[in-house]
């Protein structure tokens, strides 16, 4: 278990001093691949060289299955990295880069040799071990520095966006790939990505930073379907923003008043603002159905059919005000021709919509 | 091939180019070509002959000059890598501190200050150390070659560092080496091409030199630069030209030397 409290990181000092990270706090469990998402500049790579040591914070405590780390230099942490550079050992061969830990750690030789196999056949690199690094693709590579990593059975890895450097199609393969070995290994993975598809496939848990601060902790379902403020929706997926009348709250339930007169329930999350004002509520646009313009929640004429294989988007504008963007995903037979310019209804079911905090 | 600004397409391009090749090496292949002269002359070609090389071979004098210097230029770079590798280290290793600019700035002092006032100086300075210990040998001669040879060697090591990934070290300190294991396991053999060309050509300075080993030096400790300068006073003999072309060939063969070292290194 990582327990981060309360860490913050200022660069620089006086007028031009920056804050990195402000006041972070997070535990994360063991065994558990916890992802850091967010925009660059956001404090989530520096919150992982914090956590492997190379960097000091300005203040706050860090500690491993309760001991601290931050009186250790990195050596001494049993925490090792997968640098988005992979920073491979160039004048090493593929076998030497994975034993160099071991050799560190002093295990006896019969010992390194058979865990660098080991390591060798869970990343697939067996008939490699001898090539120099820079005689390998980009996608060995980023297996070596893997394996390089696991090798002294740490008890954290951390991966700074370690597949950002990959083709599409290799990093949907490295993705479930990764996720194989954290289930085999049984090792926490700390993932810093800025890439939301990466972060919500792979992860148990999910924070979503921003200029320093966590925004949101939460399973990548929890994070996706109730996002608890604008940025965190906006940032994770595409998200439709409307305006609405809080009328009342009881637990998580909130009756709201939307722009068309129409009212309906929707999700609060705990710490909202209270009734009786003005606040925003988010509606995925996979979440939402389009219909007839009678009786819907939302009536608006359609102004915009996007086709993308897979689905089709709605472009609706509203006669509320604003735009809505429903996505409808296409299925054989089931195509529902509709005309630009055509007067539409936009529905979507009780409990769906989110009220976002700001 | 773009029709923009091409400086080779300018009138007069070939012939300041060529005139700058010639004046530049022009002298240098006479001098070479003076050099196999059967004759005493270096100015009337006599034909083809070894014979100033088998002179200059036999010379005891240029025989002693010749090991001194290249003891001179063995010692003092030795000494000026190691003392540029740790000032390298110290200025790209470090967190920022107050007075790093002025440290390299000393550094590279030698670089700035007109070689005839460091000379006089150490003239000054060694006169005083002599008369008080008594001790007149070679060891003023490698601490002056030292002193100049650091910048050169400093140069290249310190580019070396500043180009290296960062996160390799960071890596091999994540992977449990110590910072002695760190330097050991990954900085120096990434540094060696770095610490080769700084050794290389602080020797190839330190054998050049010319106006503070003359000033420095003890009687009777002629290095091959200042016995040539001696004998041009005197009597100019191809011998000289002989000397001069030897010197430039083992300067060429270093920079080939090098040039391979740190190819196949990458």
């Amino acid at each position: 278990m990582i327990e981060i409290e309360g860490i913050t990181k200022t660069f620089g000092e006086g007028a031009s001093a920056f804050t990195a990270l402000d006041d972070v706090s997070i535990t994360i469990q063991s065994n558990e691949f916890f992802t850091l998402l967010g925009p660059s500049g956001c404090g989530k790579t520096t919150l992982l060289r914090t956590i492997a040591g190379f960097l000091d914070p300005t203040r706050g405590k860090l500690a491993l299955d309760g001991e601290d780390l931050l009186s250790r230099p990195p050596y001494q942490r049993p925490v090792n990295t997968v640098f988005q550079s992979y920073a491979l050992f160039p004048h090493m061969t593929v076998a030497e880069n994975i034993a160099f830990g071991l050799e560190m750690l002093k295990k006896p030789k019969a010992q390194i040799k058979a865990t660098v196999d080991e390591m060798l056949d869970l990343v697939q690199m067996a008939p490699m071990a001898d090539r120099k690094t820079a005689q390998i693709s980009g996608g060995q590579q980023q297996r070596v520095a893997l394996a390089r990593a696991l090798a002294p059975r740490p008890k954290v890895l951390l991966l700074d966006e370690p597949l950002s450097a990959l083709d599409f199609k290799l990093r949907k393969e490295m993705q479930l790939e990764l996720k194989r070995l954290q289930h085999e290994t049984g090792i926490t993975f700390v993932f810093v990505t800025h890439d939301q598809e990466e972060a919500l496939t792979m992860s148990d848990r999910i924070a979503v930073m921003n200029l320093g601060t966590i925004r949101q902790i939460g399973g990548p379902r929890d994070i996706y379907d109730h996002p608890a403020e604008r940025f965190v929706a906006d940032f994770i997926g595409d998200t439709n923003f409307l305006q609405a009348e809080l009328l009342d709250t009881t637990g998580e339930a909130a009756r709201i008043r939307l722009g068309s007169g129409a009212e309906t329930t929707a999700r609060a999350a705990p710490g909202g603002p209270g009734a009786g004002g003005q606040v925003t509520v988010a509606v995925r646009p996979e979440h939402a159905a389009i219909t007839g313009a009678g009786g819907a929640l939302l009536p608006g004429t359609l102004q915009e059919v996007v086709y993308f294989g897979t689905d089709t988007h709605y472009h609706v504008d509203l006669d509320c005000g604003g735009r809505f963007v429903v996505r409808v995903q296409n299925q054989p037979g089931h195509m529902q021709p509709r005309e630009v310019g055509a007067r539409v209804g936009i529905d979507f079911a009780a409990g769906i919509g989110q009220v976002l905090k700001d | 091939m773009s029709k923009g600004f091409d400086v080779r397409r300018q009138t007069g391009f070939n012939t300041i180019a060529l005139t700058c090749f010639v004046l530049l090496y022009l002298p240098i292949i006479l001098l070479v070509a003076y050099s196999f002269n059967a004759g005493d002359s270096i100015a009337i070609w006599e034909g083809f002959s070894w014979r100033w090389y088998v002179s200059a071979w036999e010379n005891e004098q240029v025989q002693e000059a010749t090991l001194r210097s290249v003891i001179l230029a063995c010692s003092s770079s030795l000494v000026a890598t190691s003392a540029a590798v740790l000032a390298a280290l110290a200025t790209t290793r470090t967190k920022p501190w107050r007075g790093q600019t002025l440290v390299f700035a000393m550094v590279n002092q030698p670089l700035m200050v007109p070689e005839i006032v460091t000379a006089v100086a150490l003239l000054i300075v060694f006169a005083a150390v002599k008369q008080a210990t008594g001790y007149t040998g070679l060891l003023y001669l490698v601490l002056a070659h030292s002193a100049f040879c650091i910048p050169f060697a400093y140069m290249p090591v310190r580019a070396r560092l500043q180009g290296m990934d960062l996160d390799l070290e960071r890596a091999a300190a994540d992977l449990y080496g110590s910072p002695v294991q760190v330097f050991r396991r990954i900085t120096l053999p990434q540094l060696w091409p770095g610490i080769l060309a700084g050794a290389m050509l602080a020797f190839v300075i330190s054998l050049d030199d010319v106006v503070i080993t003359e000033f420095v030096k003890s009687a009777g400790q002629d290095t091959l630069p200042t016995y040539m300068l001696g004998q041009i006073r005197r009597v100019i003999t191809p011998e000289i030209n002989a000397i001069s072309t030897a010197l430039l060939a083992i300067s060429i063969l270093m920079v080939i030397t090098f040039f391979f070292l740190n190819r196949t290194r990458k």
